[in-house]
């Protein structure tokens, strides 16, 4: 080979991995993907801004990113406050409850459909009290918001366990003793050192909630501008034989996708390089404390 | 001392029970509820309908094709994933990266949009539809459509558990078996998969798990053809939507019952593979 595509090594296999991995690749994912580009490619940019700024489109993408980010909110407050609790303390069924935090991941998105559903009806055993009050939960979007929190769970979680459970206790000692209260460690110590796995953790599950399906739309009731979610548009055109129109919104969405790939990318990142320096930090976080306290 | 110590870096015992509180509450009402109703509502009806609403013919054979698409799926990302992680772990090549970003990128994809794509290729209206269409060959709306969509989904699961673990091992054990004469398979089979086997098992649960309960992508390229095309979520959907509620929930006990299996082995595994790690550290340093 001319250029040196490849570093000198003694093991065998390469050309055979690569190659293998290279051709199923291309037929599975890119070149289906790149069929689409191609098909939304014959629409004109008049043809495509009309079906993809049409006003129910629109209506769904603000129920669609709205509702995720609702979701990935809930899931960055209380998902720091699940992870913290698993890693410090000690409770009866602990180890149940972090091996059930995955469970979002596990059950198939149908299952959680109709489950929520049924749970969140006008009938259901939290949908009739919530009802009773007043609040529609189920066929509203609040119902979508409850679909996609529970979609996006275990992201948070998962991602600040473990920088919670390599913290050096030490840091937060070393605050005390300086006379930092408990609070004060908390939110200048521990929450610097968690934050990018959190942020990170909720971007993805921004990005998880924006693209589902199963899990929404049972519960959400589907009524265009109202309760319809981007990815149902796409089948309702699909539904239609409108393919022109599917495959618009589907760019839409695929762009996006691929466009949020770079901050969790960032974020990652920076969490991975933040949870190195922990150690490094020690002397300058006793410094910044010591002159706020 | 270390009482003191605990007491600075540690909350109030009611600080901290009502923390405990507000995290099994938001678990208990996100992911035990769910499980709850689920069981609840396939039972209301009592054991016999259980029985019966499994037993149907359209049941039974969504149950098959399901096993058929994951049979299919899980070898087929399998054997990429070993090949990929090999190429990855163990070579320095230009566009490295890039090429895990690529194998990543169905986990992005909607899985409407998963499903969509292989509409727009092989569907009626499709690019190759035609062609399809005059050799007699069906993909959407059919098995094979199904089997597809299902590939895309669960694409990078074995990929990306097995690419860190082949990239933190090194060279040396597999450097060390072909200079003493190993063909390249012997090494692989003798010396790497040993070394990954829990992450290979991790990562062929994960994926065989989502392979089973993918609703999405299945969905649109399936055309719904009872007793034909139906996989058990898409039957679970359809029995939802005609109210025969104890039906549907009685299948969705059988996928609840998988994804709760799939934790326990996750569990397992992730247990087996931490205590793996700790042995052969523990072998190196006394070797050292």
């Amino acid at each position: 080979m001319a250029f040196t595509f490849k570093k000198r090594s003694n093991l065998p296999g390469f050309g055979l991995a690569l190659g293998y991995t290279v051709l199923y690749l291309s037929l599975i994912v890119l070149i289906p993907l790149a069929a689409t580009f191609l098909k939304a490619s014959s629409l004109s940019w008049q043809q495509f801004w009309h079906i993809a700024a049409s006003p129910r489109a629109v209506a769904s993408y603000r129920l669609t990113f709205g509702a995720s980010l609702i979701g990935a909110l809930i899931n960055l407050v209380f998902g720091v406050l699940v992870a913290w609790v698993l890693v410090r303390y000690s409770f009866p069924g602990k180890r149940l409850f972090d091996s059930l935090v995955d469970l979002p991941f596990a059950l198939p998105t149908a299952v959680a459909g109709i489950a929520l559903t049924q749970i969140y009806a006008p009938n259901g055993w939290l949908g009739r009290p919530l009802a009773s009050i007043g609040i529609k939960s189920a066929y509203s979007p609040l119902g979508v918001a409850i679909a996609l929190t529970f979609i996006g769970l275990p992201f948070v979680v998962r991602s600040v366990q473990p920088v919670l459970e390599d913290m050096d206790k030490e840091l937060e000692e070393a605050a005390a003793s300086l006379g930092a209260s408990r609070w004060q460690t908390f939110s200048r110590v521990v929450l610097p050192t968690i934050l990018p796995a959190a942020l990170a953790g909720f971007a993805m599950a921004f990005a998880r909630a924006v693209g589902e399906y199963g899990s929404v739309v049972f519960i959400s009731g589907n009524m265009p501008m109202r309760t319809e979610i981007t990815p149902l548009l796409i089948i309702t055109k699909l539904d239609q034989y409108d393919y022109a129109g599917a495959t618009a919104i589907a760019v839409v969405m695929l762009v996006f996708s691929l466009v949020l790939l770079l901050p969790i990318n960032l974020l990652q990142k920076w969490s991975s390089s933040r949870e190195e320096k922990a150690a490094e930090l020690v002397p300058e976080k006793i410094g910044t404390l010591g002159a706020g306290a | 001392m270390q009482r003191v110590a605990t007491a600075a870096t540690g909350e109030s015992a009611a600080v901290r029970w009502i923390l405990i509180g507000v995290a099994v509450f938001f678990l208990g009402l996100f992911i035990f509820l769910p499980l709850a109703i689920v069981f609840s509502e396939a039972f209301a009806k009592g054991l016999g309908v259980y029985w019966a609403s499994l037993r149907t013919p359209d049941a039974l054979s969504a149950i098959g094709l399901t096993l058929l698409a994951a049979g299919i799926a899980v070898p087929l990302n399998l054997v990429f994933g070993v090949a990929a992680a090999w190429a990855i772990g163990k070579f320095e090549f230009a566009g490295k990266s890039l090429l895990i970003t690529l194998i990543d990128l169905p986990f992005s994809v909607s899985p409407v949009v998963s499903g969509l794509i292989y509409v727009l290729l092989f569907g009626l209206q499709g690019l190759l539809g035609p062609w399809l269409a005059r050799h007699d060959l069906q993909v959407i709306f059919a098995v094979p459509g199904i089997v597809l969509a299902t590939i895309f989904v669960t694409f990078p699961f074995v990929a990306r558990e097995l690419i860190p673990l082949l990239q933190a091992q090194g060279q040396e054990e597999e450097e060390a078996a072909i200079a003493l004469g190993a063909s390249g398979w012997q090494t692989f089979f003798r010396v790497s998969l040993p070394n990954i086997k829990w992450g290979l098992l991790y990562g062929v649960i994960l994926c065989n798990a989502r392979a089973m309960g993918e609703f999405g992508a299945v969905s649109v390229v399936s055309g719904h053809i009872r007793g034909r095309t139906n996989t058990m979520p898409l039957h679970v959907e359809i029995l939802y939507n005609e109210y025969q509620f104890a039906a549907a929930f009685a299948v969705a006990s059988l996928l609840a019952l998988l994804a709760l299996a799939t934790l326990v082995a996750k569990t397992v595994v992730e247990w087996r593979a931490r205590r793996q790690l700790a042995e052969s550290a523990l072998w190196n340093g006394e070797a050292v």
